[in-house]
C-alpha cells in the first residue's frame, strides 16, 4: 500500500528536479567561470566544466574588488548591531508597555518599510550634505539604521508578543522596574529574534545598491556599487565578473546556508505577519 | 507614582526612534512634494513656486510614457510568474516527499543574494548576441536544438522589459512558495479528510477547499511583489545598464536628479512612485494591523 502510494508519486520528483536546474544555472556558471583557468576562457565554452582548476579569476576579482568588500563589512556590522538594538526597545516597549497611541505609532512606523526611497532621496542626500556626512561610510551606516528601524520593531514586536504578559507582572509584583524587566527577562530569551533581526539587517545592507549608489564616493563604494561598475566597464572580462559576482554573494550565501532557519523567519516577518 | 514615571521612561525609549522615522520618512517626503513643486533645476537648490508643473511635464513625456509601459509589463510577467511558480512548488512540497527541506532551501537562496548580483550574472546568461558571437542560453538552446528559443533577450524591441522579469522571478518565485507553503501548513488535515469522506477528489479538494483558503496569501504575495516590481531598480541598472528602452521610474528618477540635475522633476518621479505604492500598501497595513487587535 504504502509503496505504490510513494511510487505513484515519483513522478513528482521531475517538476522538482527541472526547477532545481533552473535555480542553479546562475550559481553554476559563476562557479564554472570563476574556475576556469585565462586561457580557457571564451564565451564559446561557457557551459563546458573547466579542464583544469584554476583560480586566476577569483584572485583577479579580489584584488579589484577587496576595499569595497571591506567596506561592506565595515558598514553591514555596524548597520545591523545598531538597528536590531533599536528594534529590540521599540518592540519591547510597543508589545507591553502600551502608551496612549501606540496602536497609531506602530502602523505609522510599519510604512516606513515600503517607501520607494526615491521619494526621499533628494532630501536624504541633503540632509546628508548639510551635516558634513554625505559621501562617507558613517552617512550610509546611519541611513540603514533609520530605514531599518521599521522592520526590526515589527519582528522584536511580534516576536515579546507572544511571550505572556503573567510573566512580565509577576517580575513588576516582585519589584522589577520596566528596564529590568527587559534586563533580565525578555533580554535573556531574545536571542533567537537578534539572530533573525541581525541577519535580515546584515543581508538587507549588504545587498543595498540604491542608498549606496547615491550616498557614497568612489572610495567608499561598497561591494554592490563597485560590482556593478566592473560589470559596465568594457575592460574587466566576463570571467572576472562572474568569480567577482560569487565574492559579492559568499557572505550572505554563507550567513543563509548556516542560518537557513532564522532566514526564513525574517522573511515571514517581512510579510508582516510573525 | 511609580507608574507614571514609567510611563515617560517608555516613551522617552522609543521617542528617538519614533522621531528619526518621522523625520527621515514623512518629514524627508513633505520636503520632496516642496522640491516636486519648486523650479529647481541645477545644482543650487531653487525652491521656487512652479506649482504643478512637473507633474504635468511628466504626463507630457514620452519617456515617462514609456516608463509606465515597461512598469507594467515587468509587473504583470514579474508578479503573475513568482505566483505561479510558487503555488505551484509549494503544492508539489507539500505532498510529503522525501528532500522536502533540501529542495525548499534550495529554491530560496537567491533571496540571499542582490539584485546586482544576480543582474550581472544574467546580464550574461540572456547575452544578445547572435550568430558567430552566440553565448548564454542562447548557445545552450543551439546545442541542445532548441533553436526556436533563440532570442535577443533584453533587446527585443519594445519588449525587452519582458527579459528582465525572468532574473526576477528567479529570486521571488521561491520566496513566493514559502509564503504559499506556510498556507498551505496551516489548513488542517482533517478539512481534506473530510472532503475525502464525502467523496471529493483530489482536483476538487484543491479547487474548492484549499484555493479559496489560500486567498489571504494570495492577496499578501500580490502586495509585497506588486510594491517590489514598482520599484524595481538595481536589477534593470545591473543586467543593462542606463537604456531608455529598459526605463522605469525608478532609473528616470536617479537620472533626470542625480546625472541631470533636474531635482523638481526628480522629486515628483518619486512622489508618483510613493504614491502607487501606497495604493497598494496602506490598505495592507490597516487590514493587518486591525485584524492584530480584533484577535
Amino acid at each position: 500500500m504504502r509503496a505504490t502510494v510513494m511510487q505513484r508519486k515519483n513522478w513528482l520528483y521531475l517538476p522538482l528536479l527541472a526547477m532545481t536546474i533552473f535555480y542553479l544555472i546562475p550559481l553554476f556558471i559563476m562557479l564554472n567561470t570563476g574556475f576556469k583557468s585565462f586561457a580557457e576562457i571564451d564565451l564559446k565554452t561557457m557551459w563546458q566544466l573547466p579542464r583544469e582548476f584554476s583560480t586566476d579569476n577569483f584572485a583577479a576579482a579580489y584584488r579589484a574588488l577587496a576595499p569595497h568588500l571591506w567596506n561592506s563589512v565595515k558598514l553591514v556590522i555596524p548597520a545591523a548591531l545598531i538597528s536590531s538594538a533599536l528594534g529590540s526597545l521599540n518592540g519591547y516597549v510597543l508589545a507591553k508597555w502600551k502608551f496612549p497611541g501606540a496602536d497609531i505609532i506602530f502602523p505609522v512606523i510599519l510604512f516606513g518599510m515600503f517607501i520607494p526611497y526615491q521619494s526621499i532621496l533628494i532630501p536624504l542626500v541633503s540632509f546628508m550634505d548639510q551635516i558634513g556626512l554625505y559621501g562617507s561610510l558613517g552617512g550610509l551606516i546611519l541611513t540603514h539604521v533609520i530605514y531599518g528601524i521599521p522592520i526590526t520593531t515589527l519582528t522584536f514586536r511580534n516576536y515579546y508578543a507572544t511571550i505572556p504578559g503573567e510573566l512580565i507582572e509577576a517580575a513588576k509584583i516582585d519589584g522589577a522596574t520596566m528596564l529590568g524587566v527587559y534586563r533580565h527577562i525578555l533580554l535573556p530569551i531574545s536571542i533567537p529574534a537578534f539572530v533573525v533581526v541581525l541577519i535580515w539587517q546584515f543581508t538587507a545592507a549588504w545587498n543595498d545598491f540604491l542608498f549606496a549608489v547615491v550616498l557614497t564616493n568612489n572610495a567608499n563604494w561598497p561591494i554592490t556599487v563597485a560590482l556593478n561598475n566592473m560589470a559596465g566597464s568594457q575592460i574587466i572580462a566576463w570571467n572576472v565578473q562572474m568569480a567577482g559576482s560569487f565574492l559579492a554573494a559568499l557572505p550572505t550565501l554563507l550567513v543563509y546556508v548556516l542560518l537557513g532557519r532564522y532566514f526564513l523567519r525574517g522573511l515571514m516577518s517581512g510579510a508582516l505577519k510573525g | 507614582m511609580r507608574l507614571k514615571s514609567e510611563k515617560w521612561l517608555n516613551i522617552l525609549l522609543v521617542s528617538p526612534s519614533i522621531i528619526a522615522v518621522l523625520i527621515f520618512v514623512y518629514g524627508f517626503i513633505l520636503w520632496s512634494v516642496r522640491v516636486s513643486l519648486s523650479q529647481w533645476k541645477g545644482l543650487m537648490p531653487d525652491y521656487t513656486w512652479a506649482g504643478l508643473q512637473n507633474y504635468r511635464d511628466l504626463f507630457n513625456d514620452p519617456r515617462f510614457h514609456i516608463d509606465i509601459r515597461n512598469t507594467i509589463i515587468f509587473t504583470t510577467l514579474f508578479v503573475g510568474g513568482c505566483l505561479v511558480i510558487g503555488i505551484f512548488l509549494a503544492i508539489l512540497l507539500d505532498q510529503g516527499l522525501r528532500g522536502e527541506t533540501f529542495f525548499r532551501n534550495l529554491f530560496l537562496f537567491p533571496m540571499a543574494i542582490s539584485f546586482i548580483v544576480t543582474g550581472v550574472v544574467w546580464r550574461w546568461l540572456m547575452n544578445p548576441a547572435l550568430g558567430g558571437r552566440i553565448s548564454g542560453f542562447n548557445l545552450l538552446f543551439d546545442s541542445l536544438g532548441l533553436d526556436f528559443l533563440i532570442n535577443r533577450w533584453y533587446t527585443v524591441p519594445n519588449w525587452g522589459m519582458a527579459a528582465i522579469a525572468l532574473p526576477a522571478i528567479w529570486q521571488m518565485s521561491g520566496y513566493t512558495m514559502a509564503l504559499y507553503l506556510g498556507g498551505l501548513r496551516a489548513i488542517p488535515e482533517s478539512l481534506r479528510e473530510a472532503a475525502r469522506m464525502d467523496g471529493a477528489n483530489e482536483w476538487q479538494i484543491y479547487t474548492n477547499i484549499i484555493f479559496p483558503l489560500l486567498r489571504p496569501i494570495t492577496l499578501s504575495a500580490l502586495i509585497i511583489l506588486g510594491h517590489i516590481s514598482l520599484k524595481v531598480f538595481d536589477l534593470i541598472v545591473a543586467v543593462a545598464g542606463k537604456q531608455l528602452p529598459l526605463d522605469v521610474p525608478a532609473i528616470y528618477m536617479w537620472q533626470t536628479t542625480f546625472d541631470g540635475n533636474f531635482y523638481g522633476r526628480g522629486a515628483a518621479i518619486g512622489i508618483l512612485l510613493l504614491l502607487s505604492v501606497a495604493i497598494l500598501v496602506v490598505p495592507y497595513i490597516r487590514y493587518t494591523t486591525r485584524t492584530e487587535t480584533e484577535q
